[in-house]
């Protein structure tokens, strides 16, 4: 979705542009990559990517929660895991498994399935300078979680301790 | 940044294009972090560690041995930089710049002055966080890339550290964050410069906010791997851990992101705890233009007063680095989340209590 075509947006679209296709190169190479640690890394620059985005659009914020959680943590934990267990360096012929064909009959669908419900939903719309205001600060960020949408920021908070819990419980043996 | 240029009559009229600024900062700090490496080295683990341990430290380059640890770095960088064959080549090279673009993003927002700043980020301090996290990949890159088993132990012990202290650090922000209501560095100054309980002035967040103040020394310790948090890269045991197949100018971008993180570190607990570039008793009005905090004098009074509290808080990191055993690692996983944590949610609570009912 690019910001309005007049000059003063340019550098936004161009932006986008560039960051969109390293995305989207590193994404390809996440799943093609022959080696799981160097997956991971692509993965890194995908989330930055994202963070890149939001900071694009006005929203500090989010961009900063995207690196420090799924950056800073989620990756963290994924690096961590994979030399926890195997992680050769060189190609690994072993990460590629005969079910491909039905990982494509449900990667397929949903691909074209999000494509549409985005394509759908905005079409052609372009981000204006009359539309939701560009720059979120922290503070309406804050209010709007803390205030308009309480009950659903504290459900979910309670669905994530629970899942804590239920992990840590599966996990002990005594 | 431009209306805070026009507040001094010497820049008024400098209004540089974006870009030019952006040039402008970027050099700025490029240059901010060997300069406060190469103080934090020469001080800290040169002299004071020197004297801490009864001995006379590097004598020989420059007056009483002050331009050493320059000299190391010539030598670094004259250094062949060798990759070990087994090694992932692209990883185990890129990991120290990894290191590095960490620390640069933590000079970004620290304040010198009202308007001596890279940047006044409106998520200032939590940006400062996120961005600290970012060096636990460079250090998981090296470990592994390096192809040698200390190596990636070393790794491993760093991510299980720097994740389980970035909690506690996290917390013992949020408490000084829920006291100032604000997370902008410049914004947490102004608040401490006007604290008061009652008609009594408590001019730094240290004196409410005491137990938050330990544990964040702690937690960066922790993510500093110093001693006595330094299981991943304990010599003894690890040879140097993820530093040990580097050589040359790499090992030296790690030498200096370990400092610079240090000074950085110790900035943000100055700004945090100490006031940052606020001088106690000296009331700042952000609306008055006339203020001594803003006038001209103060771009350089400014940096100056943060300078030597980042001094005094470096001062307390290297002294417990240099007299603390090191820590197994059960216990210092321990001590994270049996009482760091701990101490920490109790404290956010007594501070949140506090902020409601004042």
């Amino acid at each position: 979705m690019l910001a309005v075509d007049t000059p003063q947006y340019l550098p936004e679209n161009i932006f986008f542009g560039i960051i969109a296709f390293i995305m989207v190169v590193s994404a390809l190479r996440v799943v093609t990559t022959r080696n799981v640690v160097h997956a991971a890394l692509w993965l890194i620059l995908v989330l930055a990517g994202v963070a890149g985005n939001f900071i694009l659009l006005g929203n500090e914020f989010v961009a900063v929660t995207q690196v420090l959680v799924y950056i800073g943590a989620i990756v963290v934990l994924f690096l961590f895991g994979v030399m926890l267990t195997r992680a050769p360096i060189g190609a690994d012929a072993h990460l590629d498994n005969d079910q491909r064909p039905l990982a494509l009959v449900v990667a397929l669908p949903l691909l074209a399935l999000m494509g549409y419900v985005l394509w759908d939903a905005w079409k052609d719309t372009k981000i204006t300078e009359a539309g939701p205001p560009i720059v979120a600060s922290t503070s309406v960020l804050s209010d709007s979680i803390f205030k308009t949408y309480l009950i659903p920021f504290e459900a979910a908070s309670v669905l994530l301790l629970a899942a804590l819990i239920g992990a840590i419980v599966l996990a002990r043996r005594d | 940044m431009t209306g805070l240029l026009a507040a001094a009559p010497v820049l008024a009229g400098l209004d540089p294009p974006y870009w030019v600024e952006t040039l402008i900062k970027v050099g700025v700090v490029a240059l901010l972090i060997p300069t406060t490496a190469l103080i934090l080295g020469i001080v800290f683990l040169f002299k004071v560690m020197s004297w801490m341990q009864s001995r006379l430290g590097p004598q020989e380059a420059g007056p009483k041995g002050l331009l050493q640890l320059l000299a190391d770095g010539v030598k670094f960088i004259q250094k062949q930089d060798i990759v070990p064959d087994a090694a992932d080549r692209f990883v185990f090279k890129v990991a120290p710049m990894v290191v590095l673009i960490s620390t640069f993003l933590l000079y970004v927002i620290i304040p010198g002055s009202p308007n001596v700043v890279v940047e006044s980020l409106d998520t200032g301090v939590f940006f400062a966080l996120a961005m600290s996290s970012l060096s636990v990949i460079g250090i998981l890159m090296a470990g592994w890339a390096s192809a040698n088993k200390y190596a990636l132990m070393s790794g491993i012990r760093a991510a299980g550290q720097l994740i389980a202290y970035e909690l506690p650090m996290v917390l013992a922000v949020v408490g000084v964050v829920i006291q100032a209501g604000t997370l902008n560095l410049n914004g947490i100054i102004a608040a401490q410069a006007d604290f008061k309980i009652g008609p009594v002035p408590f001019p730094f967040f240290i004196l409410t906010q005491a137990p938050m103040f330990l544990v964040f020394l702690a937690a960066a310790q922790a993510e500093l791997t110093q001693p006595p948090f330094d299981m991943p890269v304990a010599e003894s045991e690890l040879v140097g851990g993820y530093q040990v197949e580097y050589s040359g100018f790499r090992f030296l971008f790690f030498f200096m992101g370990e400092f610079a993180t240090a000074f950085a570190f110790a900035a943000i607990a100055s700004v945090l705890f100490l006031g940052g570039w606020s001088i106690p008793f000296v009331t700042y009005d952000a609306a008055d233009p006339n203020n001594f905090y803003h006038s001209w004098v103060f771009w350089l009074i400014g940096p100056a007063v943060l300078f030597t509290k980042i001094m005094l808080v470096s001062f307390l990191i290297f002294w417990f680095r240099f007299t603390y055993p090191r820590l197994r690692e059960d216990q210092l996983q321990k001590i994270c989340w049996k009482y760091l944590i701990p101490i920490c949610l109790v404290w956010v609570s007594v501070t949140a209590i506090a902020k409601v009912v004042m």
